[in-house]
């Protein structure tokens, strides 16, 4: 027997599951198909920064739009999902690094962003644990917050089931095939489900959908190597980036301190864990020590990663296909999904109800891939050696 | 195959050291490493110097003797290895090893490499089992063994385990008189486990009637068939309450209270090392799987109570088991042993075998899950109770997995990473789902598998 929807989304990460209840919200009947659990992968693995800085101003409409959901979350989705608005510490140490948070810092400014810049006495002030801080510069945003990625998606989920939507968990969509009416998704432990429309938000797998509707994507999986240390005495509240990127760390209020840092490693063959390799773990760790030199006999106690979509540009796949009508896509967060999830749902909900949104998606088509691609700069700076987009 | 790389054991204990002899008469000199200062392990961990004068007392004259013995042969096969101790295994990648010594991180690529990481207790949870004073059987008997100390002068021994009295008898033998045994296995439960038991190993099941009858004529009290319900105490434990069987409940003032339900294996490494796992019923845990010598992969072989439970004698042949797989797979410039493989195999299944009686006559309280209180903390790390677990596997969305369990909850996520909640949070999730324990799945191992300082990693070495 076939259940009848008017849009079925395939992938319940943030992107997916923030669509669908839009979706809901405005009237539509919506399936929420899910291989796995809800939020399970990069959704659900992440840093958990809300990062404002250090974006190209094109990006700022949708980061903005997005920021305001997270500053009212609990009145938005009905649950706390531990929004915390720290601000956060930007700071170069080369100079091509300081050249990079000044242009970024002046992006920020433009889009109505409090910046505030930091050097020498100042800079001391404001971070007496960074070690060496001679010539160094840092940006401060306050607006930037950091919220807890395994408790966001889920609550968005039970919000969308609260408003009608319908969850299919652990059912992998084994087919998708289009038909007269529109697609038609079956797998076993799901059954058949028809809809008019279709949102590709399969995050990771996202690339093999649009590939089946003839518009291959340079979509490849990796994740940054993350860890954690003990429970130490809450010191440091503001998010702490390295622009040259060895280290971003926060300490959460109960005392861990939780770092990240690139580069970032492909995922595991499976496609669904990405494994950090141990000279990942200690790199970090030596970031760390050379920077602030006070966690030095802190404890590592946990290390994971998770499997994220990235496009070579860095910047996701919002909109809808140009080759097949009521397809849409949402995917390759590129690693700065999770911040922007709350506006690409409300903006693809719109265009699939063929209703004016609030941010222009032009930036974000998915024929951009048709002719030459971009490669942003992060790409070399930012993976392994010897990896590539493909 | 790169020959010259020596074999590589991680645990000196009973079934490292037991490979480690084998592999040494036939002519190698494997790399033995553990996390702790001296040869032993867990069960059979050697007696602080200062304790030795009374040897003859703990471990009786029999006891002491075949103890001083077998530590000195085992002395001498350590000193024919290149013996690592305070070596912190902390990753397995590839054909490498991660580990910490002396503060300093180092890499120590290996061909062959032997896991035997032994167990720990399993302990499942109950109202004030975080209270000082609280300990694991294990705990009691390092306290004792190690650092020459009592964990209390009115001391219980409770729960499913052979430990109990194992324990108890130690305490005994150092003096303490004011001891209780609470075995949650009813008597008769134990006789049905009698038969299979004396056909398996006659042995050990008369050297455990032996401990219970050393009890009893010093007029320790045996209690069967009662669970400890809670522990109670302000900053401090002062009591136990129990239930009895048939109803009753009854307090006991104690200062100390050692508990546990048998051994766990220590599989982190083993699963970063590649090894594929299945889950026992009997025992109701998650062990490796090996071929009957103990190969678990091209290059990864496991040993003792990490590969199996199954106490000392197996974990020491199925060492030697396991280093002559080693040696049959690789046999270049070594000298033949003589062992006979069969009989080997036959003794090491037949001690395992055991174990599964064991499980009988210590049945694990299935039940004792099921009854835990809301407020009762699961994860003593992160400090989750059992209502905040309930709670997230029952809303909408909620998970039905142990990973997604800990990912919502944090239960296991802290230091310990899931060694001693482990265990309650894969039966909570079971009954509050509905679904078997083997459903609800196995919590990942991730490197580092202990705490590693971060200023460990400031200078890297290469060994050997």
């Amino acid at each position: 027997m076939t259940r009848h929807f008017d849009v079925i989304v395939i992938g319940a990460g943030l992107f997916g599951a923030f669509t669908a209840l839009h979706l809901a919200r405005m009237g539509q009947r919506v399936a929420l198909v899910e291989r796995g659990a809800v939020g399970a992968q990069s959704s659900g693995a992440n840093f958990g920064g809300l990062r404002l800085q250090g974006r190209s101003v094109e990006q700022y409409p949708l980061s903005l739009l997005a920021q305001q959901v997270w500053e009212t979350f609990e009145t938005v989705i009905g649950e706390d999902c531990d929004y915390d608005r720290n601000g956060m510490i930007y700071f170069a140490r080369t100079e091509a690094g300081r050249k990079k948070l000044l242009a970024y810092a002046d992006n920020s400014r433009a889009c109505g962003l409090d910046i505030a810049l930091w050097q020498g006495a100042d800079l001391r002030r404001a971070m007496p644990w960074l070690a060496a801080q001679d010539g160094m510069i840092a940006s401060y945003s306050p607006r930037c917050a950091v919220a807890n990625p395994r408790l966001a998606t889920p609550a968005v989920v039970r919000a969308l089931v609260r408003a009608g939507g319908v969850l299919f968990e652990h059912c992998a969509a084994t087919a998708i095939k289009r038909s007269e009416s529109g697609f038609c998704v079956s797998g076993p432990a799901l059954g058949a489900l028809a809809a008019g429309r279709l949102v590709n938000a399969a995050g990771g797998w996202a690339g093999a959908i649009s590939a089946q509707f003839d518009e291959a994507v340079p979509l490849f999986s990796a994740g940054p190597p993350q860890f954690v240390t003990e429970p130490l005495p809450y010191a440091l509240r503001p998010s702490v980036y390295a622009i040259e990127g060895d280290l971003i760390l926060r300490q959460i209020p109960r005392g861990n301190v939780i770092f990240a840092g690139y580069p970032r490693t492909m995922a595991n063959a499976d496609g669904q864990h990405t494994f950090v390799p141990p000279a990942k773990t200690l790199a970090g760790m030596r970031a760390i020590a050379q920077h602030v030199p006070a966690l030095r006999n802190a404890e590592v106690i946990r290390v994971w990663s998770g499997v994220e979509g990235y496009l070579p540009d860095m910047l996701p796949v919002i909109g809808a296909s140009r080759t097949t009508p009521g397809l849409f896509h949402a995917f390759g967060g590129s690693g700065g999904g999770f911040q922007i999830a709350p506006a690409v749902g409300e903006c693809l909900a719109h265009l699939v109800c063929g209703t004016p949104g609030p941010v222009d998606l032009a930036p974000y088509a998915i024929d951009r891939f048709s002719g030459p691609v971009r490669v942003s700069d992060k790409l070399a700076a930012e993976f392994d050696q010897g990896k590539s987009a493909g | 195959m790169a020959a010259d790389l020596p074999p590589v054991i991680v645990g000196a204990g009973p079934a490292g050291l037991g490979a480690a002899a084998a592999l040494v008469e036939a002519g190698m000199r494997p790399i033995v490493l553990d996390e702790a200062a001296r040869p032993g392990g867990q069960g059979t961990r050697r007696l602080a110097p200062g304790l030795a004068p009374a040897a003859h007392r703990l471990l009786g004259p029999t006891g002491a003797r075949d103890t001083a013995w077998r530590e000195a042969q085992e002395d001498r096969v350590l000193a024919a290895c290149d013996w690592r101790p305070g070596t912190l295994v902390w990753g397995v990648f590839g054909t490498a090893l991660h580990v910490v010594h002396q503060g300093r991180h180092e890499t120590l690529p290996f061909d062959r490499l032997l896991i035997a990481t032994g167990a720990t207790d399993r302990c499942l949870a109950f109202p004030g089992w975080t209270l000082p004073g609280v300990f694991a059987l294990g705990g009691a008997q390092v306290a004792l063994k190690q650092h020459a100390a009592l964990i209390g002068q009115r001391v219980v021994f409770a729960g499913a385990s052979p430990l109990l009295y194992l324990a108890a008898v130690q305490y005994l033998r150092m003096g303490l008189r004011d001891l209780t045994v609470i075995d949650s296995t009813p008597m008769a439960a134990k006789l049905r486990a009698a038969p299979g038991m004396a056909l398996t190993a006659p042995g050990t099941l008369l050297e455990g009637l032996g401990l219970m009858r050393e009890l009893r004529a010093a007029g320790v009290r045996l209690v069967f068939g009662a669970q400890v319900a809670r522990a109670t105490g302000m900053d401090r434990l002062d009591g136990i309450e129990i239930h009895h069987a048939d109803g009753r409940s009854e307090r006991l003032e104690c200062d100390a209270l050692a508990f546990g339900q048998g051994l766990r294996p220590e599989t982190q490494l083993a699963e970063l090392a590649g090894a594929e796992f299945h889950f026992d019923p009997a025992l109701r845990g998650w062990f490796p799987i090996t071929d009957p010598d103990g190969r678990a992969g091209p290059h990864l072989w496991l040993a003792g109570d990490g590969a199996m439970t199954g106490g000392r004698s197996a974990a020491a042949r199925s060492g030697r088991l396991a280093a002559l797989s080693m040696l049959a797979a690789q046999p270049e410039g070594t000298r033949p042993l003589a062992d006979n493989l069969l009989a080997l195999r036959r003794s090491v299944r037949r001690l395992r075998r055991f174990q599964h009686h064991l499980a009988t006559a210590f049945r694990w309280p299935q039940d004792q899950t099921a009854r835990l209180p809301d407020e009762t903390i699961v994860c003593r790390c992160e400090r989750v109770t059992a209502g905040q677990i309930r709670q997230a596997i029952t809303q909408v969305a909620g998970p039905a997995d142990v990973n997604r369990v800990k990912a919502i909850t944090r239960c296991g996520m802290g230091r310990c990473q899931g060694r001693y909640c482990g265990l309650t949070l894969q039966d909570l999730t079971a009954v509050t789902s509905g679904r078997p324990a083997a459903a609800v799945g196995r919590l990942r191992a991730q490197a580092p598998v202990r705490p590693i300082p971060i200023g460990s990693a400031e200078e890297e070495g290469m060994s050997p």
